[in-house]
């Protein structure tokens, strides 16, 4: 069998499985969010915690209620990772400092997992485990909890309400996360990914001297890390560490869970707004972006085989050019940022690939719940531009977007290009921040603007040759993921307050249905043609120099 | 009457502390209780024993360097383990075409003028890739061959006892276990 009906095996099958899948699981958390009865321990916990749960928020006391959520666990995080070598379970690690201790506490709280630490020393597995672990599942929980108080707003006719945050935290971690992270660790421990607490042992290796064999609680935080997009790697090397993902099996279910979620919302949003045929619309949008991804990062790592070196630079035998192409276009389309080969090494092409797909605003499909707000908003945008072209107010399922509305959708658009560019430019004219930069010229612009573009998108993967552990660098970077992550979703929920008000008008001969294939297709230009305008330059002076060249 | 957000936060600790019990404790302890309950081998890194003595794990390559064994692929941290990750190196850098000219030089010299595969002269992403592909280990078997006082043939038998194919037929690429193939040839070699 060649590589390539391998690897168009692969991707058919993944599909296979997601499409087998997209039905029962976008159903089922429609289910979960719609449930007026609790489960037993959700009221224990609601109990512990002291929230009505029988209570609806407003926007704004869901907004604050996220915000108070996020900013007592970027708390809690930091002041954990800066005690961490005073608490027991240290195992040889050796910490790290107040900026990367920030840098961590905010990418992890914010789902985005950059990493300016190696797994392997700066995090000991205490709080690898009650810190990070915890993080995983609640980043993406608040997430799921955004994208379905939106949702909501949507569906719901003259309310206020739009859900009430900590019933959907709860029901998103315990409903939907844990069992499948669960079922998903399980499963990779059987294929070979460690699970222990045992100390780092160093062995006389077969092949003379001595290797450290390291372990930890792995398989647990792996999962939940794919499940939820998230991406933070338990070791440096992330999902290209044999330790994670061990065998070209576990690397497909990794993929598989990497998308499961953030898809299968669509279905869970067409359910929740009485239409299917909306989430089959915003489906075929990122279903065909994500495609596009794939084959274009296949399509320039592939064509870079033969030269010498083989584009296999940076990549695991085991997987090879096709499984990891596939891996690198997933991540950084959900917003995850595991790698399970080195971006910073791929074809000035594919590492544009993946750039691009990043600076897309990760709607291909996006992370968990923050990929179908993204859709969301470009939906309403689309929407607007069409609404202006025949001279109409425009509507969206049936509500006005108005002067407000659309302004925190072009907001929302806004907030990370400006993260992206300022940062980067200002990065470049700096000489220090300029040194430690391991490439030069165009790849150098690439590598900069990469770590910005994946902070700002809350995606966390990297041209990992940047010395990124640097003040300057983890508090910016910092910033670019705090504002990156919060200022958007407070607009969403902005959003959702304006929205949940309106009763809506019934259709008419002049609505724009957002169901057909000609609004995908409207759909699919509006968010293509914004990132071009926004970033061609940029990209134009990078990665497109450096292939040129 | 505090401040909603006062309230919120108050909200916002005690969920945390309860996901943290639930999260961070429960759920890891589940799992590696699961670890013990016969997958023991898998949760404690499948490590490889030689004379009772753990000499490595199935899953971790290893530097080997005795023109007696077969060689893994270059790696940015040496095999050590307590490290791990790629060179980041691209092609288009002069670092990068240094390193690959010198290392297929080296490949060349040392298997009599052989051109190196692919994975032969390029670092793996984790630095602790366990595999080579069956054609890199194809290629080294007359130098080991000869290096053990081996006929070649039995060398090359042992590269494809040793060589996994795609998984389930069609996943991932073909690839050889550098540390088995090692052992197994250690033994036969009656080391």
């Amino acid at each position: 069998m060649s590589a390539t009906v391998s690897g168009l095996l692969t991707i058919g099958v993944l599909i296979v499985a997601l499409a087998v899948c997209y039905h029962p699981m976008g159903a089922w958390m429609a289910r979960v969010f719609t449930d007026r009865g609790h489960w037993r321990i959700e009221r224990v916990v609601y109990r512990a915690v002291g929230v009505d749960p029988d209570s609806e928020q407003g926007w704004r006391a869901y907004a604050t209620s996220v915000v108070a959520f996020s900013l007592v666990s970027i708390a809690a995080l930091f002041v954990l990772i800066v005690v961490q070598l005073r608490l027991p379970l240290t195992q040889g690690s050796t910490g790290m400092g107040v900026s990367t201790a920030l840098n961590t506490a905010v990418s992890f709280v914010t789902n985005t997992n950059w990493q300016s630490y190696a797994g392997e020393v700066g995090v000991t597995p205490l709080v690898q485990t009650v810190g990070l672990t915890v993080q995983n599942f609640a980043s993406a929980a608040v997430g799921l909890a955004v994208a379905v108080a939106i949702t909501r707003a949507v569906a719901r006719r003259s309310s206020r309400g739009i859900g009430n945050f900590w019933v959907d935290l709860v029901r998103g971690t315990l409903r939907v996360l844990l069992p499948l992270a669960a079922v998903a660790a399980v499963v990779l421990l059987i294929g070979g990914v460690v699970q222990n607490l045992s100390a780092p042992e160093t062995v006389r290796a077969a092949a003379g001297g001595e290797q450290i064999i390291r372990g930890g609680l792995v398989a647990s935080q792996e999962a939940i890390k794919e499940l939820g997009t998230n991406g933070g790697g338990y070791f440096n090397a992330n999902s290209a560490h044999p330790f994670e993902n061990p065998n070209p099996f576990t690397n497909l279910l990794e993929v598989f869970l990497l998308l499961l979620i953030p898809f299968a919302l669509t279905r869970t949003y067409g359910i929740m707004v009485g239409d299917r045929r909306q989430g089959w619309a915003l489906l075929g949008f990122a279903g065909f972006l994500w495609a596009a991804g794939v084959a274009a990062t296949t399509a320039s790592e592939v064509a870079a085989s033969g030269a010498v070196g083989d584009a296999m630079e940076g990549k695991e035998q085991r997987f090879g050019v096709w499984s990891s192409a596939l891996f690198a276009a997933s991540t950084t389309g959900t917003s995850t940022g595991a790698v399970n080969s080195m971006h910073e090494s791929y074809s000035p092409l594919g590492g544009g690939a993946v750039l691009a797909n990043m600076l897309l605003g990760e709607i291909s499909p996006g992370g968990v719940g923050s990929g179908l707000y993204g859709i969301l908003i470009v939906a309403i945008i689309a929407v607007f531009i069409a609404g202006l072209m025949v001279g109409r107010t425009p509507e969206f399922l049936g509500k006005t977007v108005g002067r407000r509305e659309i302004t925190c959708a072009a907001l929302y658009i806004l907030v990370m290009p400006l993260l992206v560019l300022a940062f980067t430019g200002l990065s470049l004219v700096m000489d220090g921040p300029r040194s430690a930069m391991l490439a030069s010229g165009p790849h150098g612009l690439s590598e900069v603007m990469y770590a910005f573009g994946s902070a700002a998108n809350n995606n966390g993967s990297a041209f990992a040759g940047l010395t990124a552990d640097t003040p300057w660098f983890n508090l910016t970077l910092a910033a670019s993921m705090f504002l990156g992550r919060f200022v958007p979703m407070l607009l969403v929920l902005r959003l959702a307050g304006l929205l949940v008000e309106q009763q809506p008008r019934p259709a008419s001969a002049g609505t724009m249905p957002t169901h057909t294939p000609l609004f995908v297709g409207l759909l699919t230009g509006v968010a293509v043609i914004v990132a071009l305008l926004t970033f061609f330059p940029a990209l134009a002076l990078g990665p497109i120099a450096e292939a040129l060249s | 009457m505090s401040s909603p957000l006062t309230r919120q936060v108050g909200a916002a600790a005690r969920m945390l502390l309860a996901l943290t019990l639930l999260l961070g404790v429960l759920y890891p302890a589940a799992i590696w209780g699961i670890g013990r309950l016969g997958l023991s081998s898998q949760a404690d890194g499948s490590r490889v024993q030689r004379a009772g003595v753990v000499v490595g794990s199935s899953l971790l390559g290893q530097n080997f360097t005795d023109e007696r064994h077969f060689q893994s692929r270059p790696s940015a941290s040496s095999y050590a383990g307590d490290v791990s990750g790629g060179t980041n190196l691209y092609a288009s850098s002069d670092e990068q075409r240094k390193a690959l000219a010198e290392r297929s030089r080296g490949y060349a010299n040392a298997h009599g003028g052989v051109q190196g595969p692919a994975d032969a002269l390029t670092a793996s992403a984790s630095g602790l890739d366990p595999h080579i592909s069956p054609s890199n280990a194809l290629a080294q078997a007359p130098r080991v061959a000869a290096a053990n006082g081996l006929d070649e043939g039995i060398v090359v038998e042992l590269v494809h006892q040793h060589t996994q194919g795609r998984t389930l037929g069609f996943l991932g690429e073909p690839r050889v276990n550098v540390l088995e193939l090692n052992l197994a040839l250690d033994r036969r070699a009656g080391r």
